[in-house]
């Protein structure tokens, strides 16, 4: 038996070995494509602030300086208690926590986030205004969100905001003779006053509104997603810092990475460093209780073209070669029933609740949505396969979600 | 049974324990590296893909070829490309009527732009404009040229990282 007695003391000490390799903590490895997938999400990979050639005032301090003021003043409101600020919190993320949004009334959709959008080509879910400024028009005039309209906004940058004003944008029209409420809204009123307007009246009116939206923009480009840390696990990965990987990360942390990365398939839509591709899928989320199957990009595409300050209008400052996104953007078709634009994850955990209109209380119920890829209620296209992870590696991807935390950094 | 026998039956089996106790422990190292691309076979591109960038038309009658505006070609941006048609033995094709398609097609989806010929350039040089991918892995780009009543494709493939 000496033979054999040899062989178990090799084969003992090789295990221990080995144990003593794996169990022993260290930075998990990562293959050369999950090192570049992890590259891709990381903030440091955050190119630029891309300009906006729809706005010329874009990167204009004094613009930014006027915008923040203009959105967080809620005199801009039908009943003077709702500003920009009312739904986009600072101290929420520039969100507000609720499933459907509150302005003077109840919208059906959720509020988003603001942070990064400016590298988005299309804001909202559904993507029906292509830039900050266009958007920041929409719930102005919205019944529900601001309930204001156009003279009435001109009539207050005239009162409040006119040197302001025409320091940035030039000498601002008399608009003291025109009515007190008129726009082209839902109340009939003010609706019918508007169409009474000449034609040259209702141009500069709108002018004054498109450049409160550009001023408005200029604030919103400076908000940002600051480093979470996973972006310290992502840059010591980088500069294979081991220590620092150990210590940004748990074990349970880095392998809901690895899935999220890998198994899960998140990055197909939540990819680049902004955890969004910015473009629109369908992913069989249900219609919220008491509200009506919400066809997202389907509305969305015919609004942003039809829009009167999209990317081509006589409002934006781009040259029509700079509207890309616009002139070969899918503006039909069946694919585009129930799509909408995912957000960014950062700082995902604090953003409950989730999905358009808030039908998922808790990152749980997200997670258990994507794993079983239930079939759409009226069976229409969905990108969703079920991915048969174990609870264990929901958590895994929960805990991970939980890294992507971190500031956001707007002016003070 | 022989002493020796045992000795290497036994042996054998202590070799067969612990090959398969340090296989077990080194899993969470083998499996993402090597066990998991196996299992998850379809979000991995086939191996053997072309992915040349200058290729014959599915029936010979053009050679293909595009440059990128955007290179390397990254994710989520919109770019153009420059489409070269010429005939298989080298002549410009000048007067092609050219529409573009494409998706992924291992998720079943299209691309998420419509894609279009813009310009002719002349010297069988076309500009595609509005291309734009927003995942990475792996695309097909595919050109329907006609030129002359006679017509004929071409699927490019990229895998984006």
């Amino acid at each position: 038996m000496k033979i054999s007695r040899t062989v178990i003391t090799l084969a003992v000490l090789l295990i221990i070995g080995v144990a003593a390799y794996t169990l022993w903590p260290h930075a998990p490895q990562w293959t050369a494509d999950e090192t570049a997938a992890i590259r891709a999400l990381w903030l440091g990979n955050l190119p630029p602030l891309p300009p906006d050639p729809s706005n010329q005032y874009g990167d204009d301090p004094r613009a930014a300086a006027l915008g923040q003021k203009l959105f967080f003043d809620t005199r801009f409101s039908a009943n003077g208690q709702v500003s920009c600020g009312t739904c986009h919190i600072p101290e929420l993320g520039f969100q507000d926590g609720l499933p459907l949004a509150q302005g003077v009334g109840t919208t059906t959709r959720r509020t988003m986030p603001i942070a990064g959008t400016a590298y988005s080509p299309w804001l909202f879910w559904d993507g029906r205004k292509d830039s900050q400024w266009a958007q920041a028009l929409g719930p102005m005039e919205s019944p529900v969100e601001h309930g204001g309209n156009r003279t009435y906004y001109a009539h207050l940058i005239d009162e409040y905001y006119r040197a302001e004003y025409e320091a940035i944008f030039g000498p601002m029209p008399d608009v003291s003779r025109l009515p007190r409420n008129a726009g082209p809204v839902a109340d009939l009123e003010a609706k019918t006053a508007w169409e009474a307007m000449t034609a040259e009246d209702r141009e500069n009116v709108t002018r004054i509104y498109a450049n409160m939206g550009k001023a408005i923009a200029a604030y919103e480009r400076l908000i940002l997603p600051g480093p979470s840390r996973f972006d310290t696990y992502a840059q010591a990965l980088m500069e294979g810092e081991a220590a620092t990987m150990q210590a940004a990360f748990t074990p349970d942390e880095a392998a809901g990475l690895r899935l999220f990365i890998g198994e899960a398939q998140c990055v197909k839509c939540h990819n680049g460093p902004l955890f969004t591709n910015n473009d629109f899928h369908n992913t069989g989320v249900p219609a919220a209780a008491g509200l009506p199957e919400d066809t997202g990009r389907t509305q969305g595409a015919p609004q942003v073209l039809a829009d009167e300050f999209n990317c081509l209008s006589p409002y934006s400052d781009a040259a029509e070669n700079e509207c890309a996104e616009l002139k070969f953007m899918v503006a039909e078709g069946h694919e585009l029933l129930g799509q909408f634009k995912p957000p960014s994850l950062r700082n995902v955990i604090a953003r409950a609740p989730y999905m358009h209109a808030g039908q998922f209380t808790t990152l749980e119920e997200v997670l258990a949505h994507y794993n079983t890829a239930p079939a759409t209620p009226d069976g229409h296209h969905n990108e969703l396969q079920p991915l048969h992870l174990s609870e264990a590696e929901i958590k895994q991807i929960i805990a991970f979600l939980k890294t992507l935390s971190g500031p956001v950094v707007a002016p003070p | 049974m022989k002493k020796s026998t045992l000795t290497v039956v036994a042996t054998a089996a202590i070799t067969a324990v612990a090959i398969i106790i340090v296989f077990v422990l080194l899993l969470p190292i083998i499996g993402p590296r090597f066990i998991m691309p196996l299992v998850m076979g379809n979000i991995a591109a086939p191996a053997d893909l072309d992915t040349a960038t200058t290729r014959p038309t599915d029936s010979g009658l053009y050679r293909v070829s595009f440059t990128s505006a955007l290179d390397p070609i990254a994710i989520n941006q919109i770019h153009s490309w420059t489409l070269h048609v010429e005939t298989a033995d080298g002549q410009p094709v000048d007067n092609a009527e050219i529409s573009v398609n494409g998706g992924m097609p291992q998720h079943g989806h299209g691309l998420p732009t419509k894609p279009q010929v813009t310009q002719n350039l002349g010297n069988g040089d076309y500009l595609v404009e509005g291309l734009k991918f927003q995942m990475t892995g792996w695309w097909e780009v595919r050109f329907d040229i006609s030129a002359e009543g006679q017509s004929d494709s071409i699927t490019f493939n990229l895998v984006l990282q």
